[in-house]
Formats: C-alpha cells, sequence, structure tokens
C-alpha cells in the first residue's frame, strides 16, 4: 500500500474515532481519549506528509464519498509540505488538549467542543490533498464551519465570543463564495473538474479570464490567511477561541490560504503575468506593517498573538509576490531562493505561533486574564512556560538564533539578488520590500520584548496573576515538543534542501538555489552563507564562558532592594506596563494608528486647582476595519431593520407574499 | 595565521581598545570645554573596580536579569571575532551583515528584558525607549549597508569591505554618501551618543540607557558597560571600515595584519574624537523627537538602497 494512502486513511480513520469518543466517553476521560487519539492522528498526518515530500505520488478516486462529484485525492510534494504542517500542529495540540480540556467537562472539554475538534483536524489534513475544485471546495467548507463552531466554544461566557463567531462567520463565507465562483468558473473554462485536466488546460485560456479567476481565489484564499485588508476576523476568532483552537487557525489553517494560493496562482494556472503578483506583493507588504503595528500596541496577548499572525502572512505574501516578480523576469535562481524563504516561513510561523498560542492558553488558564497590563511576575510561578513562551517570541522576533531569523534571511537575500538588467518595477519595489522587512522586523521585537517582558516579568499587576501555578505536564510536554521543532528548524533547517527542491520542482521554479552545506545554508551563484548551527553554538558557548570566567573573578550575587527612590517598597502599579512600554512607538506611529484618547479630569468640589481623580481611556481601533467595513455592516443593518417592516405578524400578510412570490415565478416562467 | 587565531586576536583587541575609545570620547569634550578631564585609560580602570565588587539582582528580578550582561558582552564579542575591522576576510562566514544586526539587536533586546525585569519603573521607561529606538535603528542599519551590498551582490560584510579596499571608485557614490549619512545617525542612536541619548546623563527623566541599566552594580556593570563600550568600537569600526576601507588587511599575513590593526585603531579613534567633539556643539534632542531624526535616517538608508539598485 501507498504509504500517503496509508498514513492519510490512518489520519482521518483516527479523528473519526476521536471525534466518535468524544461523544461516547464519561466527561473525566474525554480529552484525554480525543487528545491521545488526535495526536496519533496527526503524527499519521507528519507521516503521509513526509513520504508526499520525498516525491512518492498518489492519486485516488473515490467516487462514492462525495455525491454527484466523488472524492479525488491528489498528493504531490506540495501537498506533502502543508500536510507535515498540519499533522505536526494537531499532534501538539492533542498533547496540549489533554492538559487543557480535562478540567470540568466545559468549555474546551465539552463534549461537542472535543467532536468537532478532530473533525477540524482531518478537513485540514484533506485541503492540501484535494485532486479536483469539488472536493477542494467540499473539504474547505468542513474546515471552516469545524473551525467556526470550534471559536464559538465559549460563546456562553463572554458576549464577544459571539461577535467574534459573526465576523468568523461572515467572512469566511464571504470567502468561500469568492473561492466557488473563482474555481467554478476555472473549471468550466477548461471543461475539467479535476486539477490535472484544469493543470493542462489552462495555458489555452484567455488573460482575461485567468486573470479573474485569480484575482477570486487570491480574495478568498487571502482572506483565510488573515493578509489586511481580508483582516477583521483573524484577532477576533484568534483572541476568542480556546487556545487549542487558535493554535490549530494560527498556525495550520491560516497557511492552507497560504498553500491555496500556490496551489492556483504556481500550479494551476502556471505563474501568469506580472501584475498579479505585484499585487499580492503589495497585499502582503500592507499586511506585514499594519499586522505588526497593531500587535505592538495591542494590550491582549492573544490579539497581539493574532496580529502577529497577519504580520508573518504578509511576510510569506510578499515572498510569494516576489517569486512570482522574479520567476516572471526569468531570475529563477532568485525566485527559487524567494519561493524557498516562504516556504521555510510557514513551517517556521507554524512551529513558533504553536509554541506562542500555547503558552497564551497556559497563562489564561493560569490567571483568567489575557490583558498584559494585568499579567506579570509569572517567571516565578510558571517557569517552564515562560521559558518556552521566550524561545518562541526569540523566534517570532526574528532574532538569531531563532528560527524565524533563517527565512527572514533567505527573504532578504532573494530582495538582494534581483538580477542583472531587471526591469524597473523590480529595481524599485525590491528595495521598498527590503525596508518593508526591516520595519517590520524592527518592530516585532519591540512587540515580543513587550509579550515576555510585561506579561511575565517584574511584579505580578493583579490578584489573579499572584495566583497563578505552572500549567500540568501535558501542556508542557506539547509546548516542549514545538519548543524543540523550534529549536531544530534553528539549527538545521538545511536538513529541509531535498524536500524543498521537489516542491519547487512542482511548482515549475527549477530547484531550491539553497545547497546544503555541512550544518549550513550556502547560496548557489551567490556568496552568501549563513550557518545557524554555528551561530546558535557560538551565541550559548561564549555566552557561557562570559558568564562562568565573570563568575570565577568576583563574589557571590546578592539579592537586595530595587532602588525606590527611598520612598518605601516599590509597588506593582509603579512598575511599567504593556500600554506604558508601547506608548513611544505609538506616539511615532499615531498617524496610522490614529489612537482615541479619553482623558476625565475631576476636581474637588472644594477647589477647582486641586485634582481629585483623573481617568484616562484609550483605544486603539483598527482603522482598516472602520474604514472599509463599518460602512458595509452599517448598511446592511440598517436593510435589516428596515426589511423588519415587511414581517409584522399578520398571516393575512404572509399568504399575500406567497401568492405574490408564487406569480412572479409562474410570470417569469411563462414569459421565459 | 589561521582564521580562528585572527578572530581571537581581533576579539581581544577590540575589546581592549573599547574602554579606550570611551576614554577618548571622554576626554576630548573635556579638553574642548577647557577642563583637565580623565585620563584615556580611566574607563579601564572604573572596568577593573566595577570587576571585583559584589553585583546585586532586585528582590524581584529573575534569570533574564542575570543572564542579560552576559548575552550582551557575548553577541558584541562574536561580532567583534567575525566582523571586517583588521581583516576583510571571511572568516566563518559569520561576518554577515543580517547576522551582525541581529546579534546587535539580541544584546539590546537581552538587556530590555533585564530592564523590565527588574520591576522599576525606571528599567521599564529604560527599556521602553531604547526598544523604540532599536526598532526605528535596526531597519536603518539593515537598509544603510544593504545599499552597499547590492553593488557586490553579497550581504558578506568582509567582501563588502574588501572590494571597497580593491576598488576605491566604488566608495565614492552618491548611493554610498547617503548610505554612510544614515549609517552614522544610526550608530549615534544605537551606541546612546548625543543628540539621541547622554551617556553622562544624571537625570533619570531623560535617561534611556542608564536608565536601563541602573538596577546593575558590581561585575554585572562592568560587562554591561564593556559591552556598550564594545559596541560602540564595533559600529565605529564597521562606519569606518564601509566607507573608509583602506588600511584593512586582505589577506591572513601577519604583517598586513598588525598594519590593519594600527590603521582601525587609529580609524576608530579619530571617528570617536570627531563624534565625541560633534556633541560639545549638540544639543541632546527631546526624546519624542529622536524618532524624526532616526525616520529620517530611515529614509536617507531607503535612498540609497533605491540609488543603488538603480544606479547599480
Amino acid at each position: 500500500m501507498n504509504p500517503i494512502a496509508a498514513g492519510l486513511a490512518a489520519t482521518t480513520g483516527l479523528a473519526m474515532c476521536a471525534s466518535v469518543a468524544a461523544i461516547g466517553t464519561p466527561s473525566r476521560w474525554r480529552a484525554r481519549v480525543v487528545g491521545v487519539l488526535t495526536a496519533v492522528s496527526g503524527t499519521a498526518g507528519v507521516a503521509a506528509g513526509i513520504a508526499a515530500v520525498t516525491g512518492i505520488g498518489w492519486r485516488a478516486e473515490l467516487p462514492g464519498v462525495l455525491p454527484l462529484a466523488g472524492l479525488t485525492l491528489d498528493a504531490d510534494a506540495l501537498s506533502g509540505w502543508f500536510l507535515v504542517i498540519v499533522g505536526a500542529v494537531t499532534t501538539v495540540v492533542g498533547i496540549y488538549t489533554i492538559g487543557y480540556a480535562g478540567g470540568d467537562g466545559r468549555g474546551p472539554g465539552s463534549g461537542t467542543s472535543l467532536t468537532v475538534l478532530p473533525v477540524f483536524t482531518a478537513a485540514m489534513a484533506l485541503v492540501p490533498v484535494a485532486g479536483s475544485v469539488p472536493t477542494l471546495l467540499a473539504v474547505w467548507e468542513l474546515m471552516a464551519v469545524a473551525s467556526l463552531l470550534l471559536v464559538l466554544t465559549e460563546h456562553r461566557h463572554r458576549a464577544a465570543v459571539r461577535s467574534a463567531g459573526v465576523w468568523y462567520a461572515a467572512m469566511t463565507q464571504a470567502g468561500f463564495v469568492a473561492l466557488l465562483v473563482g474555481l467554478l468558473w476555472l473549471a468550466a473554462a477548461t471543461g475539467s473538474v479535476s486539477f490535472a485536466g484544469i493543470r493542462s488546460a489552462a495555458g489555452h485560456l484567455p488573460a482575461a479570464v485567468t486573470g479573474a479567476v485569480f484575482l477570486l481565489c487570491l480574495a478568498g484564499f487571502a482572506s483565510k490567511a488573515g493578509a489586511v485588508p481580508l483582516h477583521p476576523w483573524l484577532p477576533r476568532a484568534h483572541a476568542e477561541a480556546p487556545s487549542h483552537v487558535s493554535m490549530l487557525m494560527s498556525a495550520a489553517m491560516v497557511k492552507l490560504g497560504v498553500y491555496g494560493i500556490l496551489r492556483v496562482g504556481f500550479d494551476l494556472l502556471g505563474g501568469g503575468p506580472r501584475w498579479w503578483w505585484l499585487v499580492v506583493a503589495a497585499l502582503g507588504a500592507l499586511s506585514a506593517l499594519y499586522g505588526i503595528m497593531q500587535a505592538a500596541v495591542a494590550g491582549d496577548l492573544k490579539r497581539l498573538l493574532a496580529f502577529s499572525t497577519s504580520e508573518n502572512i504578509g511576510l510569506i505574501l510578499l515572498g510569494i509576490g516576489f517569486t512570482g516578480v522574479l520567476a516572471h523576469a526569468g531570475n529563477t535562481l532568485a525566485a527559487g531562493l524567494a519561493m524557498t524563504a516562504v516556504l521555510l516561513h510557514t513551517v517556521n510561523h507554524a512551529a513558533f505561533k504553536t509554541l506562542l498560542f500555547a503558552g497564551a492558553g497556559s497563562v489564561v488558564r493560569a490567571t483568567g486574564t489575557r490583558h498584559l497590563d494585568q499579567l506579570g511576575g509569572l517567571v516565578r510561578p510558571m517557569p517552564v512556560t515562560t521559558a518556552f513562551v521566550a524561545t518562541g517570541a526569540l523566534a517570532a522576533a526574528a532574532l538569531p538564533p531563532g528560527n524565524g531569523f533563517v527565512s527572514e534571511w533567505l527573504l532578504l537575500q532573494a530582495f538582494l539578488h534581483p538580477g542583472q538588467g531587471a526591469d524597473t518595477a523590480l529595481t524599485i519595489a525590491a528595495p521598498l520590500a527590503v525596508a518593508v522587512v526591516a520595519l517590520t522586523t524592527g518592530v516585532a521585537v519591540v512587540t515580543f520584548v513587550k509579550a515576555v517582558g510585561t506579561g511575565f516579568l517584574a511584579r505580578p499587576r493583579s490578584d489573579c496573576a499572584a495566583r497563578a501555578v505552572e500549567s500540568p505536564a501535558s501542556m508542557l510536554t506539547a509546548m516542549g515538543v514545538a519548543a524543540a521543532g523550534c529549536v531544530a528548524l534553528a539549527v538545521v533547517p538545511a536538513l529541509a534542501t531535498p524536500a524543498l527542491t521537489r516542491v519547487l520542482a512542482g511548482l515549475q521554479l527549477g530547484g531550491t538555489p539553497v545547497n546544503r552545506e555541512v550544518l549550513g545554508l550556502h547560496l548557489a551563484g551567490t556568496a552568501a552563507s549563513v550557518r545557524p548551527l554555528w551561530l546558535a553554538v557560538g551565541i550559548v558557548a561564549v555566552t557561557g564562558t562570559v558568564a562562568v570566567t565573570a563568575r570565577s573573578l568576583g563574589r557571590a550575587r546578592r539579592r537586595a532592594i530595587a532602588w525606590d527612590c527611598g520612598d518605601g517598597p516599590l509597588t506593582a502599579r509603579m512598575e511599567y506596563t504593556a500600554t506604558s512600554f508601547a506608548e513611544p512607538l505609538q506616539r511615532v506611529f499615531d498617524d496610522v494608528l490614529a489612537p482615541e484618547r479619553d482623558i476625565d479630569v475631576t476636581h474637588d468640589t472644594e477647589s477647582a486647582y486641586h485634582v481629585a481623580a483623573i481617568r484616562y481611556h484609550q483605544q486603539i481601533p483598527d482603522r482598516i476595519e472602520n474604514r472599509l467595513y463599518r460602512p458595509v455592516v452599517d448598511t446592511v443593518a440598517a436593510v435589516g431593520t428596515r426589511a423588519r417592516a415587511l414581517a409584522s405578524g399578520s398571516v393575512h400578510r404572509y399568504l399575500a407574499y406567497m401568492l405574490v412570490a408564487l406569480v412572479v415565478v409562474l410570470v417569469a416562467g411563462v414569459i421565459r | 595565521m589561521t582564521p580562528w587565531l585572527v578572530a581571537v586576536a581581533q576579539a581581544a583587541l577590540l575589546a581592549l581598545a573599547a574602554p579606550l575609545v570611551v576614554g577618548v570620547t571622554r576626554a576630548v569634550p573635556a579638553r574642548l570645554a577647557g577642563r583637565a578631564g580623565g585620563r584615556i585609560a580611566q574607563p579601564w580602570r572604573d572596568l577593573c573596580k566595577q570587576l571585583r565588587k559584589q553585583p546585586t539582582s532586585p528582590a524581584d528580578a529573575s534569570m533574564f536579569f542575570v543572564a542579560a550582561p552576559a548575552v550582551m558582552m557575548a553577541t558584541s564579542l562574536i561580532v567583534a571575532a567575525t566582523g571586517p575591522f583588521i581583516a576583510a576576510t571571511s572568516l566563518f562566514g559569520g561576518a554577515d551583515l543580517i547576522v551582525v544586526v541581529g546579534l546587535l539587536l539580541l544584546g539590546t533586546v537581552a538587556l530590555a528584558l533585564a530592564g523590565l525585569d527588574t520591576g522599576t519603573a525606571f528599567g521599564g521607561m529604560g527599556a521602553s525607549r531604547a526598544m523604540v529606538i532599536a526598532a526605528l535603528v535596526e531597519p536603518t542599519l539593515l537598509l544603510a549597508v544593504f545599499a552597499l551590498s547590492f553593488r557586490v551582490g553579497s550581504t558578506d560584510l568582509s567582501r563588502i569591505v574588501a572590494a571597497g579596499a580593491t576598488e576605491p571608485a566604488r566608495v565614492f557614490t552618491p548611493a554610498s554618501l547617503l548610505a554612510a549619512a544614515a549609517l552614522a545617525i544610526a550608530t549615534l542612536a544605537e551606541t546612546g551618543r548625543i543628540p539621541v541619548d547622554n551617556p553622562a546623563t544624571h537625570l533619570e527623566l531623560t535617561m534611556v540607557h542608564e536608565a536601563m541599566v541602573l538596577e546593575y552594580s558590581g561585575r554585572d556593570l562592568a560587562l554591561v558597560e564593556w559591552a556598550a563600550a564594545l559596541r560602540l568600537s564595533i559600529l565605529l569600526g564597521l562606519l569606518a571600515n564601509l566607507f573608509a576601507p583602506w588600511g584593512v588587511a586582505t589577506s591572513l599575513d601577519p604583517m598586513w595584519l598588525a598594519v590593519g590593526a594600527a590603521v582601525f585603531i587609529g580609524k576608530v579613534c579619530g571617528l570617536a574624537a570627531l563624534l565625541s567633539a560633534g556633541e560639545v556643539w549638540t544639543a541632546k534632542l527631546r526624546l519624542f523627537r529622536v524618532p524624526e531624526l532616526l525616520a529620517g535616517s530611515f529614509f536617507l538608508g531607503l535612498l540609497a538602497v533605491l540609488a543603488s539598485a538603480i544606479l547599480a
């Protein structure tokens, strides 16, 4: 039996078992059973994905499964790459669920939530192996609906969850409509629903059709990926969903949007004109900058991570856009480099975002709050979680020796080699892209210093943070697995080179120019190389040497009171909060962020010169959302309110409506 | 000489010379202001004194506070060892521009986290300000040197310097001048000099770097100060070698290395004297005017990259 088939069968089969088990098991055991089965299912997915990236192809038609069209599965190296991501994240989430959902059998531990969870992971595993338009649309919609149900898990506890659910439902369905129209149009124009048929026929389509299809698919996939300006669901859904769902959505599901763009743009439509990719690159640049600026000023830990997802998707889209532009210009070297960076960054982002959302989940579980201004001091009660979150933050900030650094290094290298005699657009776009990546990285560093520094260090700023306790072993194990993934990707990314070569060949981009040196990356045709392992070992070894040498020279360390200006003990209210930490940056980007400030000064009744209290309220609205979506939402709401007048409650009136409708249908039928 | 030996020698040279460079930046303004000032070796004496003293940790601080000085020193030492300072030969492939910027940033981040870890308002204030400055400086640093890498086609700093040393015509281009201006401003900000930060300030509210390290004492403080001095030498050295790459040894011949070392010390001390003389006539900017300066340098860097990409 083909290993891919076996792996996929195991993945879906185990997920279905988990789903059924969630209904049948008593709440005491439910999370454990579902967690273990989901984790094993994810591991099977990783195995299937690895088999697929080694170049074994697999294709299967299952006509009886879906009515009318049947199920067509087709696994190539690109499918394998994304299957590995989905499978690995599923494994970690499975382990995490055991502890996270193993409480009183409510919320994330409820039967409904744990029944839907494996359905969601199985649907995600099937998206990259879908081999025809109906199959892709079916599993895509299954994934969307399952994730929506999971986002709504805690809808009884908080009104914000319901609002997030409505936003997510509306946007994911709008994206699905775009996708439906785009892919069906493509199928109708090529006369084939299978990807193989579309691939062979797409070359003969008129440019207007392929352009329209690409834009529709881009809208659908980019909205799923959370690219600005199609992002408003993302910070809501990621923040309000239970953390294991946030992990799956942010680390795996949004990547499938990236997969869709790659599959349709490079594989099915075979490249395309330059303007497609300039649009993608512009979308990426906007997402990266806007996402990270919103993340930098976010006070909610999960909202911060959600906007950081938008940022990373932006960097990925920027890379995809450049791949297209460079491939169009005939510079396969740099195009391959950009695509290598894109593929590595999808894996890297999946690894560190799984870890960070897991850490955020642990924090929420331990303290009951997501707000950084109320956290602090978690390093003492939760040392292991803090260490893992710091590892993830190092990667997310793209600092060496984290894994995010490797992919951003590759991305910058791609911009550096636009090629001799490149066209004007590319010559201008490449330096601008460097500036975008550089600024994004700079602000990302502030963001994650804020997240770690104000969230986990110094003194607790509230009672709930002071009462925090370390998470159970299963959650720590899950974070440990994710952290090990981050470390492996950081020090030996070169191991992925053979797989990358096959994925790139499948996308008609030649091979990857990244040579696999001994434990390092060397770029063919250029003089650039980086040795992540050496770098990591060097940093650790030199830091250790410096610390040990300095210690052996002098006397032992002593605890002392921090400088309190001689004014009694320092309280937590004197610490810098996340809001105050980000304030200078917010001032710098005041024009972009346009924060709304409200200062109420109450004076003493006896004298107007004495201030009794000052109330400061600040809100940083999402301007893009307010400009683009608020009018639409208001219009729909207004129409809905007006339409209420139609439903007066009178039976006679409703009968009249039915009669009118019947007459209209009959008249329409007769005229036609 | 083997590359390893050169790297160690280079790191040792920079580490030994860095406090003296700081001494120069203090002696020059003192002379210009008519004061006697301290000796040039005074920073070394301070370091030796502090290294012997007992370090203290604030009651609420964790491992982040303890580890930060070592991390900052280690990243600076790695950059000092691998960068193109006395010899522009690829030592370990570690002198990649992006790696260097990343390593320097890692040191800043470690110190900022330590500042937050103390739980004092000063620590948080310094960390917040330092990170905002770093967030705006790092892109500039990256862009400015990127402008130079476009013409070489590589981000390897040694190659950029070697290319400049062998073909002097490459150094005097519009892109190069723009990049030099951007890099100079970035260096001022990164090393905490006037007009961005005042290294001699005693007023907490105007501090950036000093507020962040307020809780450090004894050998911790010595390490932080030493690493800060090392970063000053590193950035001045990069500035000198990228835009005046003469005298840099392009082979591992001991004699050329000795010449390279001497020329390098001369260049860095000259730049340090120039920098501190400039500080005499300049006032520190208000903190919220600093971003304007940095935005200016960012755009200079962007123009430099555009110029080098278009005119290449």
